[in-house]
Order: structure tokens, then C-alpha cells, then sequence
């Protein structure tokens, strides 16, 4: 059957647009998102299961499909407006890239995701994973203006718009951001743009986890206001302690500001990074995110965060563990079998706290899904969401749990 | 509406919360939309929860439509039921249930007037960010409703920002739970759906909002430009120098003349061609700086004069003029068409031109005053109704303004939602394969669409029906 696909793909796409991957699967890299609404279409009146790629960087290429659809042809930056502060970009192009041509115009998209820095910006959308600049800048839907999707059955939605206020029609991109592409693939995203902060200062402050979390509660609760506040364990930080990182970005003078009020809000002992070196820092935590075969992230209310990094730390580990005191966010990262992290997942659901698996191998998605089991009456309702989106069941994502 | 259905719908609230005499309904035949008008078969009046499910559960199975409804003050015509449908009113339900100051968050029930949220907050030093202009009537489930926006959503977000969990009933009468009061979802973004859904996937019965604290400092400055087009790229230039205000409102001189004609004169240069209102707010040196940067702009870009309020009592009354201005615009004619629409910043000059064109070849009064930071338009029509020859020439207006705004990479509303007023303009920004997803998201809530149905989309111009030769 992988002939007939290569064949029938190629007759789409051309044979550019079609290859095998190292398992002789069939991948089609389609260029354009009508190129990938054909291949969508192709799929489901086929029958073809689909596993969703983007630039291979996040989520292991392991999902159960007969061909693999790719967005990494689709990589254009379409236009970057400086006066509207709006680019709108293909899902495949890598972030590093996009941030290049940003700041050349001086502008700036306020994402920091893990990963590596090539990630595709669909990528990135799909899995809902921000970065410690959620604290300052909101999570990854805030960066979203609209959005074209390719649904599982081919049709072409095209969801919000490319300015940034606007409430025609309901509000599909939400479902797009975080939906882990099991409401179709996305092809084309409008992001909305910052101007480039003149000043970007660091400050590290390294201590016992417990009270670097009691310091940045009273940091917030005296409105000090970093771009992003992070605790970081010491091997994501590459540091011999747990780190306190408050990173603040904006004109020199509110940059001043808030680091004068940092020194003076608390005992903690702060140290700025050398400029030169605040890049390589934060790139290095989000590479972090990679040091093992599974990501998940919990959210929980600022002064849950020390409750619900212990329980992690005590039946997983806290090797690779960041937490957002203001955010609610923490991220872990490291190696589990499948019924620990269902019991972790159990116990912070007792706690009220959802836990998505970001990334991890295909049989623990499928075991697990994404988010697992939902509230009462909301399985159905993301059931009947799912089938408006992908009639066929031709998108291979796990959102929910096998059992 | 039968007999019986108003007996069983006075059972579940008591009969003293059901209205249907005529007389009684007329209060409910519109809302902010001067241009649509029908009555309801009957107005219902829940006292919790509880009622709204059971006023719903009894709806069901009968197949009766549903309209649910805040105060009215919404500008599209969403909260305006037909004789076949019970609108469910919900301003009984004004209770705010639960406020927790360390956490930032508060769980209200939908009829909370939005200003007195933040009101009951202050003193704890928070407060709710969006305010639209009718936060003084207007209710929090009624913003959910149509993610509502307001002045200081430039800098802070517009309601879906600071909404976290819902309590929906269902269309069916089941009730789900949307969210966390952390914000993070438990699987897909279903509140992020359900806000600015327009009242068509459900009622929300219980709102979870955060709180943000209240800015240290705050200043606010009135600048006057001798054109409206040296004040719309000075309002460009203020962004492009990466200061984000908490907000950057414009009026021109045709809404500056109507606030100060009115009792809720502000001091505003009636000379002027427009006024831009910047307000910054942050800690004391960073506001200082920022203040000090914005004037610069300002001047550099042909502000005459740049003014700071020199006092809170100053501050209020800068505000009062352009939160009041819809109601100064009130005395210029009976009727006013408050209209909505955003285009990319950098348009704003030559869309000012173009409404200003088309206001002078239909002969119009148009007074603009608008959330200029984020593009969000609101041409007002002031005009009489009773007067058809001159209702069709406002019709037009509409009509040519929105298409202006689209082929201006724009869009049709930014924060009074769809309605039943733009919903013949939606097929000009999307098309039938997104008009049908945005139908089936609806159908997924709401299988037989009975919650304020004919609203938002224009089932004619849906994929399934333009693919179905029979239902042409």
C-alpha cells in the first residue's frame, strides 16, 4: 500500500513534494496550504491515518499512520508588517529564523518555548508550550491572532483574523492553540508582535527551592514586574543550586526601575548576568526540555507551585524541573514508566491540577493522551469537536487516554 | 407562547419572575441596536443556577429556542429574541460569589455589572481590567458573551484574557465545567471557545475572572492635532517605540463637539480635528520616563498641546468625556447607529478618509471616537429612524464603511460581536469552508441550535448548504 500512497501523493504534490522517511514511510511535504488541504483530502477519502510532522524537533515522529504529512516545506514568512506589529507566517518556518528577520526591523515576537531554537512556529502552537515569558507576556493563544488549518477531511478553515482585536464569528483558533493537531494541521499562523525591548537584563538568585518560591511570592505580591520569573532546577540551569531567574525587557528606564525594586523587595541576593551571556542562559534552559523522552507541564495557582513541584519531585524527580511562581506553570522533563506517571497524573487531578503531556513517545501518548481523561461532559463535547474537525479519523493524535 | 409553557416556567422561578403581557416585553424588544426590534414569547427571570438549568431542561424537549440576556446594552442585536423564543434574562443573578485577594480571582454569577466587580475589589487594591464603555450597566455575562473589550484592553487584554472558568448549561440542560481557576485547560481551550460565542453555545452560569492588581501610577494626557491623520500616525509612532499604554482612545471633532456641548463636558480643544487620550500607568520612574518619551512623539508628530491631569478629579473628568461620549451623542438625534470594526494601525489615516467621504456623499452626521491603539473603530451615525429614506442612506453608510475596514486587511467587529447586525457582512472576511467549521463548532454544543438561534452565522453562505443544490 506505501507504493499506491507514494504514487497517488506524487500525482498531488509532484515528486519533490513526496519522500520516505527512514522507515519507508510515506512523507509528503506539501509547499502550500492548498497543496496540504489536498493531501488531507487525499487521506480521508482514502481512509489513511496521518501523522502530523512539523521541523521533527518536539514530538517523536512515532504516531501509528500510513503517511506522514510534513510542514517543513511549508516555511515562508509571508510578511512581517513593522508599522502594524503583525507577521503572518507558513507553520513550518522555524522560530530562530523568524526572530533573525524580526529583530533586523526591529520587532519581536515574546515567545521563549522549550526546545530547540529551530522549532517550527506550528510546533509550537499546537502543543501550547510557552516558555518562562508567559509570566510577563501570557500564554502562547495571547500571540495568536488568527489561524488556517488544514481539517483532517482537507477543507481549508481559515480561523481569527490579522489584526489584533476582533470577535467576528466564534473563536476557532483556541481550539488550535494547545489542540496537539487533533483539529487539523495548521498551515499559516498571524502572530502578534512587540517592539524590540531596548533593554534585556537577567538577574539569577540561587538558594534552596523552598525559599526562592516564598521570595518570588512576595516579589509578586509586591508588584515587582519581570518578563519572566522562573525557578529552575540545578541541572536545568546548569547551576550547583536551585536558581531564581528574572529576566525584565522593556525601555531603559522601566528596566532600571525594576531591578532597583528587585534588590530592594527581598533578602534574596541577586546576580546580573553579564548581557553577553543572557541568550546563551535561557537557551540553555529551554534546551533542557530535551533531556529526556517526556515533557509535561501541570498549571496551578501561584501559591500551589511548592505543593505541586514536591509531588512531582517525590514520584517522579525533580532532575529537570522549572516552576513559574507568578505563571502557575511548572514543567518537568525526564524518564518514567507509563503507570507512575498516571498515578502523578491521578494525584493532580485530586489536587484540581490538569497535567498535559507535552511530549513523550507514541505508546505513552496513546496510553496516557495529552490531557487524559476530561470533567464530566466534556469528553463529549471534545468528542463532537473532534468529529467536526476530522470526520474520518484520519489525524493519529491522542488526545484522550486508551482507557 | 402557550399557556401552559408560561405556567411551567412560573412553577420553576415563581410567577412574579415570568413576564409575558405585551406591555411587559417592550422593555426586552431591543438592545443597544437602535435598527432591530421584535418581541420575545416570553421573558423568564432565574434566581441561580439551578433555575437556569431547569428553565432549560424544560425548553428542551419541546424544541423551544432560548435567547439568554445580561442588562441589553450590547450593539449588535444578539440579545433580541423572536416571539418564538423565551428570553432568559439573567439579572438576578448579580451576586459575586467568591473573591480570593492572595489568588487575584473572583467567581461571579452573570448578572455582576461589570463596574461594580472592580468597585467591590478596590479596596483590596485590584481590579477588573476590561471596561467597555457601558461597564456602568452592562453585565459580565454578557461580556463573556461577546468578548467584550473596552479602553484598556490595549495593554491588558480583552475579556478573553481574564476569563479562566465557566459554568455552562448546555442547550440539553447538562451543565460542564470549562477551565481551571489557574487558567490552564484541562484538554482543548473550551473557555477561549466558548467567550465571544454570542450566547450560541450555552449559558454561562458561573464565572471565574482574575483580578489584577491596581498600577501604582497612573497618567493620563490629552493631546490635540490640527488633523486627524497627524493623530493616527502619531498613535503609530507611540507603539513603534515599544511603549505599550495602558490606553490610546482618539475622538474627533465631531464627538469632541458633541462631548462638550453635553453635561459631560471635559475640557476637550473643540478647535481641534482630533484628540488623542493616552493614558500610561506602571511603577512611578517607568511611567515618569514613558511620559516624558510619549510627549516628545506626540509633538514631533503636530500635537499643538499636550496637557497631563494634574489630579485624579482631573483624570476622571478626561475619562468622563470619552466614556460618555455615546451618551452626548444621544442629543445630536433620536437614533444612533454605534458602530464597530478594526483595521490594521497603519490604515487608520486613510480609512478616516474614506468614512469621512462616505459620510459626506450620504449626506450623514458621523462622529468617531475609538480605541485608536488597537485600531478598534467606532463610527456613530447619529440619525432618526422614523425617517426611512434617511435609515436606508445609514444602512448604506454601514454597509460601505465595513467593506472599507475588510479591504483594508480588517475586520468587521472588534468588541460588539456579530449579532444579528453584521451578520450579512461576515461572507465578506470568511468564506464557506470557515463559515461551515464555525457552524459544526456551534452544532457540537448545541446539536438542534436552539441558544439564540439565526445569530452570527449565515447558515446560507455555510459550505453544506451552498454544496446542497436542493436547499438553494
Amino acid at each position: 500500500m506505501r507504493d499506491t500512497i507514494v504514487t497517488r501523493l506524487r500525482a498531488l504534490l509532484g515528486t519533490a513534494g513526496v519522500e520516505r522517511d527512514a522507515d519507508g514511510l510515506p512523507r509528503a511535504t506539501p509547499d502550500s496550504p492548498d497543496a496540504l488541504s489536498l493531501v488531507c483530502r487525499l487521506a480521508h477519502e482514502e481512509g489513511w491515518k496521518i501523522r502530523i510532522e512539523g521541523q521533527g524537533t518536539w514530538l517523536p515522529s512515532d504516531a501509528p499512520a500510513d503517511l506522514a504529512v510534513s510542514t517543513r516545506a511549508l516555511d515562508q514568512v509571508i510578511t512581517v508588517s513593522p508599522a502594524d506589529l503583525v507577521a503572518t507566517v507558513q507553520a513550518g518556518a522555524p522560530l530562530d529564523g523568524l526572530r533573525r528577520r524580526l529583530a533586523d526591523e526591529g520587532m519581536w515576537l515574546a515567545l521563549d518555548p522549550p526546545g530547540r531554537p529551530d522549532r517550527s512556529l506550528g510546533s509550537i502552537v499546537a502543543t501550547a508550550t510557552a516558555g518562562p515569558l508567559r509570566h510577563g507576556f501570557g500564554p502562547v493563544r495571547d500571540h495568536l491572532l488568527g489561524c488556517t488549518v488544514a481539517t483532517g477531511d482537507g477543507r481549508l478553515v481559515k480561523a481569527g483574523g490579522k489584526v489584533v482585536k476582533n470577535v467576528a464569528g466564534y473563536d476557532l483558533t483556541k481550539l488550535q492553540v494547545g489542540g496537539f493537531g487533533g483539529f487539523g494541521i495548521i498551515a499559516e499562523l498571524h502572530l502578534r508582535l512587540r517592539a524590540l525591548p531596548r533593554a534585556d537584563v537577567t538577574l539569577l538568585a540561587r538558594g534552596a527551592r523552598d525559599n526562592l518560591t516564598l521570595a518570588a511570592r512576595r516579589l509578586i505580591e509586591a508588584k515587582v514586574s519581570p518578563a519572566a520569573l522562573e525557578l529552575l532546577s540545578p541541572a536545568l540551569a546548569a547551576e550547583a543550586e536551585w536558581v531564581l531567574a528574572a529576566r525584565f525587557l522593556g525601555t531603559d528606564a522601566a528596566v532600571q526601575g525594576e531591578v532597583g525594586r528587585l534588590g530592594t523587595a527581598g533578602d534574596l541576593v541577586w546576580q546580573p548576568l553579564p548581557a553577553e551571556r543572557t541568550a546563551a542562559f535561557w537557551g540553555v534552559v529551554a534546551r533542557g526540555s530535551l533531556g529526556g523522552p517526556i515533557t509535561l507541564r501541570l498549571g496551578v495557582l501561584g501559591d500551589g507551585v511548592d505543593e505541586a513541584m514536591d509531588l512531582v519531585a517525590h514520584d517522579l524527580d525533580d532532575g529537570l524541573l522549572s516552576a513559574g511562581p507568578g505563571s502557575g506553570m511548572i514543567r518537568w522533563t525526564g524518564e518514567a514508566p507509563i503507570e507512575r506517571l498516571r498515578g502523578v497524573r491521578r494525584a493532580a487531578a485530586g489536587r484540581e491540577i490538569p497535567m498535559t503531556i507535552e511530549r513523550a513517545p507514541w505508546p505513552l501518548r496513546r496510553a496516557l493522551g495529552h490531557f487524559g481523561a476530561y470533567r464530566e461532559g466534556v469528553g463529549q463535547l471534545v468528542g463532537r469537536l473532534r468529529d467536526s474537525f476530522d470526520p474520518g479519523q484520519c489525524l493519529s493524535v491522542a488526545l484522550e487516554g486508551a482507557e | 407562547m402557550t399557556p401552559d409553557l408560561i405556567e411551567a416556567l412560573g412553577r420553576i422561578v415563581g410567577p412574579k419572575w415570568v413576564r409575558h403581557r405585551r406591555a411587559e416585553l417592550t422593555t426586552y424588544t431591543m438592545d443597544g441596536l437602535p435598527t432591530r426590534e421584535s418581541y420575545p414569547g416570553v421573558v423568564v427571570m432565574p434566581a441561580d443556577a439551578g433555575e437556569v438549568r431547569e428553565v432549560v431542561r424544560l425548553l428542551y424537549p419541546l424544541s423551544v429556542p432560548f435567547v439568554a440576556r445580561g442588562a441589553g446594552t450590547g450593539l449588535s442585536g444578539g440579545a433580541v429574541a423572536d416571539g418564538d423564543a423565551v428570553l432568559i434574562a439573567l439579572t438576578r443573578m448579580n451576586r459575586i460569589l467568591r473573591v480570593d485577594p492572595a489568588r487575584r480571582r473572583a467567581v461571579l454569577q452573570p448578572g455582576v455589572v461589570n463596574a461594580r466587580l472592580s468597585e467591590a475589589v478596590a479596596p483590596l487594591g485590584l481590579h477588573y481590567v476590561p471596561d467597555p464603555s457601558s461597564q456602568a450597566a452592562c453585565t459580565v455575562g454578557g461580556n463573556v458573551a461577546e468578548n467584550a473589550g473596552g479602553p484598556h484592553c490595549l495593554k491588558y487584554g480583552v475579556t478573553t484574557n481574564h476569563v479562566v472558568e465557566l459554568e455552562v448549561v448546555l442547550p440539553d440542560a447538562s451543565v460542564v465545567r470549562l477551565g481551571s481557576p489557574q487558567g490552564e485547560p484541562w484538554g482543548p481551550d473550551l473557555v477561549g471557545l466558548f467567550v465571544g460565542s454570542e450566547g450560541m453555545f450555552g449559558i454561562a452560569t458561573e464565572i471565574t475572572v482574575r483580578l489584577e492588581p491596581l498600577p501604582a501610577s497612573v497618567r493620563t494626557m490629552l493631546a490635540d492635532f490640527h488633523t486627524v491623520r497627524a493623530a493616527s500616525e502619531a498613535v503609530s509612532a507611540v507603539i513603534a517605540a515599544g511603549i505599550v499604554p495602558a490606553a490610546l482612545e482618539m475622538m474627533d471633532r465631531a464627538c469632541v463637539a458633541a462631548v462638550e456641548a453635553s453635561i459631560y463636558a471635559a475640557g476637550y480643544p473643540t478647535d481641534a480635528a482630533a484628540v488623542l487620550l493616552v493614558e500610561l500607568d506602571g511603577q512611578d520612574d517607568a511611567v515618569e520616563a514613558e511620559a516624558a518619551t510619549v510627549v516628545d512623539i506626540l509633538r514631533a508628530r503636530g500635537a499643538r498641546q499636550v496637557r497631563s491631569a494634574s489630579s485624579p478629579a482631573d483624570r476622571a473628568r478626561l475619562w468622563q468625556g470619552r466614556k460618555k461620549a455615546f451618551g452626548a451623542m444621544g442629543r445630536i438625534a433620536p437614533d444612533l447607529a454605534v458602530q464597530d470594526a478594526v483595521v490594521p494601525r497603519s490604515a487608520l489615516p486613510d480609512i478616516m478618509d474614506r468614512i469621512a467621504e462616505i459620510r459626506d456623499r450620504h449626506a450623514l452626521s458621523i462622529s468617531n471616537v475609538f480605541h485608536a491603539g488597537d485600531g478598534n473603530l467606532h463610527p456613530n451615525i447619529s440619525f432618526d429612524r422614523r425617517d426611512p429614506a434617511v435609515a436606508a442612506r445609514v444602512h448604506e453608510a454601514c454597509r460601505e464603511i465595513m467593506t472599507a475596514c475588510v479591504e483594508a486587511g480588517g475586520s468587521i467587529t472588534g468588541e460588539h460581536g456579530v449579532g444579528s447586525d453584521k451578520i450579512g457582512y461576515m461572507s465578506l472576511i470568511f468564506d464557506a469552508e470557515t463559515l461551515g467549521a464555525m457552524r459544526a463548532v456551534r452544532r457540537a454544543f448545541d446539536p438542534f441550535e436552539s441558544a439564540n438561534p439565526g445569530k452570527v452565522v449565515p447558515l446560507h453562505a455555510c459550505r453544506e448548504w451552498l454544496a446542497a443544490p436542493s436547499a438553494r
